[in-house]
């Protein structure tokens, strides 16, 4: 509250920023000089898609304290939105371009309109809200295939066209992770509404729900939904390998700075302060509704710009990769690294996917699967050495926050007082 | 004219009937207390007021403004505070960032400062805590840190419920004592209480509350006689 000194902030600022960029200009030295071969450079690529999977989680679970299960379904929904639209567009169709970029804007503004109807009416139940939005939703959508499509697309095409191979091919890779990362957020509110509404248990089985059902339709694309072009069950091939080191390493920055300014704000403490205890953080003016929506949409958003990412890395996506037990991966990583640290995910993220898919696999002849013996002992020795964490509360100088982590509840607990 | 007036309130958890329809008012300055025994609806009554609880029917109007729906975080912007029943303190963060989340409302760093420094004159025990997480306090000093946050907020009318509860007597003495103050300093204040009589000795007014419903309403040394009260409440005659 006393006048912090400013100067000393955007000191911090600076250093962190200057330190990434000097990582940066490494790996990419390391990759042009081939002293990092595509395996490495693709573990690398892999973590940082999986940090900034983890970062949306631990913004959810750690910050929020809503358990979810969902995470993995919101990572499929980003990958495969984002690898139709640059499938579609390397294969001459621009409509998807079109339809997901003007669907999610259409939705943004029936969102906003939707939002300023109905905070006329006091206390609409969740399942009216719920109906409103989704219909917002369906609208916009049918909009955007209907009409929008054709015209749009051979607007996009006759622009991008116009410009150099290369640059056009950024721009749609652009719009395509954007568009993963909208859809992934559009579909977070619509099942937010409702579910976040159950205490925390509850929630989580129910996006462990969610999960499965993404998993499901993933499995039948060609069948039940109107994408042939993903191949149900069979796995969708043909997705440009557009995933460069820059891509990669500016989307995590971009995630580390928005979900740093996010936290250091007021919604932040409003945030952290449901965590802790909903019923007070009721009792000092803080929206609790509005304060969970707003973990768990940015949080899949940034699920869903990990998904991007990581599919036009594989060029390869296969439902089977989205099974609800891949889903137990961030939240692994989000307790490794500590519950409440953005440092520890930073750190943890990179740590467990070289570990796991770098170094294990690695192991000599014959001791291919101790693999699966090795890692769930670090679990169960991390857990009983460090229960609270990697890095426990501990954050860089830069992302350091007003409020700290989350303890073990045996300090916190008050005294029980009898009445 | 009343700062708050309840009519005809009727709240239920599912099937069971929590107020049968009560009325009464706040005026502006005073204390006013509800006293009545265990499961009467009192904290009900708080709950419903400042927001946590929906009504089934019947009207809360403050300040002249219906607020019956209104949801809890409005409710606090207009400077309706409440000190809910068991403290609810942030346990895993220090006093000082205890009395910022009070303030979380409040845009104006420097009147939120001046705030904080009036807290700490009214008690002075939280300063020497300032650093230290509020599930270490004492209860006493978390039932301060309750009301010192609600203090943050700028209230205009504080409810308080059961504020003495589990606290040893001389600091029930204190609590008190601080409430009057608090009073002196313009906060309406409307006070729940199962501690008759220390309820009665610092009210202007008060309520008894029987079972969903109000049984007996006067002048605070007027209850204090009050034969029914003294036998129920007061611990004989």
């Amino acid at each position: 509250m006393q006048n912090e000194p400013k100067v000393f902030f955007k000191k911090e600022s600076a250093r962190f920023i200057g330190i990434g960029l000097v990582i940066f200009l490494i790996v990419q030295f390391l990759i042009n000089t081939n002293l990092l071969n595509s395996f490495w450079s693709g573990i690398i690529f892999w973590g940082a898609a999986i940090t900034i999977l983890a970062l949306g989680l631990n913004l959810i679970y750690g910050f929020n304290g809503q358990f979810s299960l969902g995470q993995y379904g919101f990572y499929a929904i980003g990958a495969y939105t984002a690898a139709d639209i640059t499938y579609r567009w390397t294969h001459g169709d621009p409509s998807g371009v079109a339809v997901v970029l003007s669907g999610a804007l259409l939705t943004l503004v029936c969102y906003v309109g939707i939002a300023a109807f109905l905070r006329r009416f006091y206390r609409v139940t969740v399942m009216t809200q719920f109906t409103f939005y989704l219909l917002g939703t369906v609208f916009s959508f049918a909009i955007a295939v209907l009409v929008l499509a054709q015209p749009l697309g051979r607007l996009a095409q006759t622009i991008l066209s116009a410009l150099p191979g290369g640059l056009s091919q950024q721009i749609v890779f652009f719009i395509a992770l954007l568009g993963g990362a909208a859809l992934a957020g559009i579909v977070s509110y619509l099942f937010g509404i409702p579910v976040l509404e159950l205490g925390s248990d509850y929630f989580g089985i129910s996006t462990l729900g969610f999960t499965i059902i993404v998993k499901v339709l993933l499995d039948n694309t060609d069948t039940i939904l109107p994408f042939p072009e993903m191949k149900g069950a069979r796995g969708m091939i043909g997705i440009p390998q557009w995933t460069t080191w820059p891509w990669v390493f500016f989307s995590l920055l971009l995630v580390v700075m928005v979900m740093r300014n996010i936290l250091h704000s007021s919604i932040g403490r409003a945030i952290v302060s449901v965590r802790e205890d909903e019923r007070a953080a009721e009792l000092v003016g803080i929206n609790v509704a509005n304060a969970k929506l707003l973990a768990f949409v940015v949080g899949s958003i940034f699920a869903g710009l990990a998904g991007g990412i990581r599919a036009h890395d594989l060029a390869f996506l296969h439902p089977q990769s989205f099974n609800f037990i891949q889903s137990f991966n961030p939240l692994i990583i989000v307790v490794f690294g500590g519950l409440g640290s953005m440092t520890g995910t930073l750190f943890t993220g990179f740590v467990w996917i070289i570990l796991l898919e770098g170094i294990l696999r690695d192991l000599p002849t014959g001791y291919e699967t101790w693999r699966f013996v090795i890692y769930p002992l670090v679990l169960l020795v991390m857990m009983l050495l460090r229960p609270e964490g990697l890095m426990g509360r501990y954050e860089l100088p830069y992302l350091r926050r007003v409020l700290p982590a989350r303890r073990k509840t045996e300090e916190t607990e008050p005294e029980e007082v009898p009445a | 004219m009343a700062l708050l007036e309840i009519k005809n309130l009727i709240v239920a958890y599912g099937a069971i009937r929590a107020l049968h329809g009560i009325s009464f008012h706040v005026n502006e300055g005073e204390i006013v207390t509800l006293i009545g025994a265990n499961g009467a609806g009192k904290s009900t009554t708080l709950r419903t007021i400042s927001g946590l609880q929906s009504a089934e029917s019947g009207q809360i109007s403050y300040n002249n403004q219906d607020i019956t729906r209104a949801e809890a975080s409005a409710i606090v912007q207009r400077g309706l505070i409440h000190v809910p029943e068991g403290r609810r303190i942030f346990a895993p963060l220090t006093v000082r960032e205890n009395l910022e989340m009070g303030a979380f409302t409040r845009k104006n760093k420097q009147e939120v400062a001046d705030s904080m420094e009036h807290v700490f004159h009214l008690f002075p025990r939280l300063k020497e805590r300032m650093e230290q997480t509020g599930g270490t306090l004492s209860g006493g000093e978390q039932q301060m840190l309750a009301v010192a946050r609600a203090l943050m907020a700028k209230p205009r009318l504080l409810l308080m419920d059961e504020p003495s509860m589990g606290l040893a007597p001389i600091l029930v003495e204190e609590i008190f004592d601080i409430i009057q103050e608090i009073n002196k300093q313009g906060v309406t204040i409307l006070l729940v209480e199962q501690n008759a009589h220390m309820a009665l000795s610092v009210a202007n007014r008060g309520y008894v509350i029987e079972i969903g419903a109000i049984e007996l309403e006067g002048e605070a040394h007027d209850l204090a006689e009050n034969p029914r009260v003294r036998t129920a409440y007061l611990g004989g005659g």
